[in-house]
This record gives structure tokens, C-alpha cells and sequence, in this order.
């Protein structure tokens, strides 16, 4: 019979040396990976981003297709591989959302409290911010990610992001640094990138925003960081804020030069 | 109707490939709240395939389906141009039906 003859070859390869059948897991789970890009649900959030951007809603009956993402008012082509940057209209370093809030409020009329209400879906709510930018993400994807650091507030930032990477707190004496620091190590089964070497924030950075299928639904990177800092057991990161910002454009500058492949698909 | 499906169908050698992602939440029905409440269940029950009015793949699924589902499959007898149409409908009895357009080979 065939069926037995499978199941003792796959013991076989099993118990074969650890380093080699490591590798080999690897690369099988990387060709499974390969083979659900067909089937990322961040298609549904793109394309659901997409209505959002073009409906008007709020106040002034206005939709958000003059937004200005540093490009200019309305082109959303190619300006996630350039956020986070400064703009000159509201004097500061924003990101992809940070800057969908202001344009929620200028162009939109929403105050800003409304705008930054429930960024993050939970069962039962969606989230218009991940569907947004999901479809901003996707419109920049395959471009290469060039953050710029240049004026006096962008390389700030960057300083201001170095210093929070490199700074243990909290009750577990963490920083980001206890866990990105390192090439080759892993949480359980979840692979940590080393973020201050390019070769690895070149490929990782640039995969987020992602769906990610533990949590049934996009997440941004203003959500990874929320994440990072509850899993340290640090403060509540909050959405937009200066320091969710700061440590984007300091991982940017190591991820520079990679490729965008948002929205991804992750665990 | 509820929220729409990306369809894509081309034809690969003499056969029709269609991959299809649906947005539904699947819920099992076996899940509890943070207050202890089961999530009532909510999962897509049946999916119709059509061509050319002919039924080409009819499923039936339950709870253990995941949430956004994505159906790739292939049959035969299309062409390039003509449309593949997708029901399908819930445990609710919510429904939704997209279409695409078959692509060149």
C-alpha cells in the first residue's frame, strides 16, 4: 500500500538532523506563505479603502480625494514609500494615518477626536483606518521605500525614535531593543527581525501594513508599535502620536531602499 | 448584500482558473465574548458557481471554513470573455453574487 510507505518517509525526514530539517521548514512554510499571497484578505480592505477615499462623508459632504500625502493634493501614487516626512502645513513629521487625520479634518470637517476614534477594528467594527491604508499602501507597492530624513524636524525624529529604540523601561526592563537587536532569533515560532541591519528592515518594514490572520484583519504599523509597547508591558502607544512617529522614521532609515510589498499577509 | 468578493478568472491551458475572495466573518458559533456571551454563529452555508448557466462547482460549508474565505478552483468548457458568476448565502440568510469576466489565454 502506498499510504504507509508516505507516512514513513515523512517520519523519516523528520528525524533527520535538526539543522538541516529547520531549513527545510523554513522553506516550506516560506512556499506556503508564497502560494496564500493569492489569497490575502487585504484585497478586500484595498478595495474597500479605495470607496472610503472617494465617498464624502462628514460635515462638509467632502471625500478625501484631495488629500495631499506629500505628493500633492490627491496623488496617493507612490506616497507610502515616502511616509513618514514633515509637512510644512502642519509642522510636523506625520505617517499614512496621522495624515488621513488631518485631512479628515481640513477637508472633511471632522473634529479630531471623531477622526482618531477606533483606529483599530475589534469583532464586530471594522476600521476605516486600516482599510485606507491598506489601499494607500497598495498604491505604493513594488516602489522602493525612499523615507526622507533631511529637514531639521524629520532627522529629530529619527533621534528622538533612536533614543526610545535603545531605552529599557517598564516593569520588565524592556526596550525595543531587548528583542530587535539580533539576527536569528524568534519569540515561540515568530522570527524577529534585527532592525538596525538593513539587509533584514529592508524586507520586513516594508511588509506592513499587513492582514494578519491572528487578529482577522489588517494591521498598520501604528498597530504593531501599540502592540510592541503592550507586549513590553510599556504605557498605551497612542495612535499618531509623536513617539509612534519618531520610531517610524528611525526604522525607515535602516529599511530605506527596500522594496514596498504592502499590504502583505502575516501570522 | 453584503460586502463584495474579488474574483479573478483567466484561462490556463484548456481550462478556466478562478480564484475568488469572499469577505465574511465565518464565525463558528463556538466563540465566547469578553463578557462571556457566545458569538452567535454566522458562516456562509452554500456557494454556487455558475457559467453560462450551468453550475460548475456547488459547495457546502460550515463552521470550520475560515474567516474570508478564498476559493481557487478550475473547470472546463469556458473562454475567454464570457463571465463566471458566485452566489453564495449564510446561516443569516444574507446573500451575494459578483461576476467576472474570463481573461485572455
Amino acid at each position: 500500500m502506498r499510504i504507509p510507505w508516505l507516512v514513513a518517509g515523512a517520519v523519516i525526514t523528520a528525524l533527520s538532523s535538526a539543522a538541516p530539517a529547520q531549513d527545510n521548514t523554513q522553506k516550506e512554510i516560506e512556499r506556503y506563505r508564497q502560494l496564500l499571497q493569492e489569497g490575502n484578505p487585504a484585497d478586500l480592505y484595498e478595495a474597500r479603502g479605495e470607496e472610503i477615499w472617494k465617498q464624502k462623508r462628514g460635515p462638509k459632504n467632502a471625500s478625501l480625494e484631495q488629500c495631499d500625502l506629500g505628493l500633492g493634493p490627491g496623488v496617493v501614487k507612490g506616497a507610502f514609500a515616502q511616509l513618514p516626512r514633515y509637512f510644512a502645513d502642519t509642522d510636523r513629521v506625520q505617517d499614512t494615518e496621522s495624515r488621513l487625520v488631518t485631512c479628515m479634518v481640513t477637508l472633511q470637517g471632522f473634529k479630531p477626536e471623531e477622526a482618531m476614534k477606533d483606529p483599530f477594528a475589534v469583532p464586530g467594527r471594522h476600521s476605516d483606518m486600516e482599510a485606507l491604508t491598506s489601499y494607500i499602501a497598495a498604491e505604493s507597492k513594488g516602489m522602493k521605500l525612499e523615507v526622507p530624513i533631511r529637514h531639521p524636524k524629520e532627522v529629530e525624529a529619527f533621534q528622538i525614535g533612536e533614543q526610545l529604540f535603545y531605552r529599557r523601561a517598564g516593569p520588565n526592563d524592556f526596550g525595543c531593543v531587548s528583542c530587535h537587536s539580533e539576527s536569528g532569533k524568534r519569540i515561540r515560532l515568530q522570527d524577529l527581525p534585527r532592525l538596525t541591519e538593513p539587509k533584514e528592515a529592508q524586507k520586513i518594514f516594508t511588509t506592513w501594513p499587513a492582514y494578519r490572520v491572528s487578529q482577522g484583519t489588517v494591521r498598520t504599523m501604528q498597530h504593531r508599535l501599540y502592540d510592541c509597547y503592550w507586549q513590553m508591558r510599556h504605557p498605551q502607544l497612542d495612535f499618531t502620536s509623536e513617539t509612534a512617529i519618531a520610531l517610524m522614521v528611525f526604522m525607515a532609515k535602516y529599511a530605506n531602499g527596500g522594496s514596498v510589498e504592502a499590504p502583505a499577509l502575516k501570522r | 448584500m453584503a460586502d463584495p468578493m474579488r474574483i479573478r478568472a483567466n484561462m490556463t491551458g484548456d481550462k478556466v482558473e478562478v480564484k475568488a475572495l469572499m469577505a465574511h466573518e465565518m464565525e463558528t458559533g463556538q466563540r465566547k465574548d469578553a463578557k462571556g456571551n457566545v458569538i452567535p454563529a454566522h458562516f456562509i452555508q452554500n456557494v454556487t458557481v455558475t457559467h453560462n448557466g450551468k453550475t460548475v462547482l456547488s459547495a457546502q460549508w460550515g463552521p470550520s471554513i475560515s474567516k474570508n474565505p478564498f476559493l481557487h478552483f478550475r473547470f472546463k468548457g469556458g473562454k475567454a470573455g464570457e463571465k463566471v458568476t458566485i452566489t453564495w448565502t449564510d446561516n443569516k440568510g444574507e446573500k451575494r453574487t459578483d461576476e467576472a469576466t474570463i481573461a485572455g489565454g
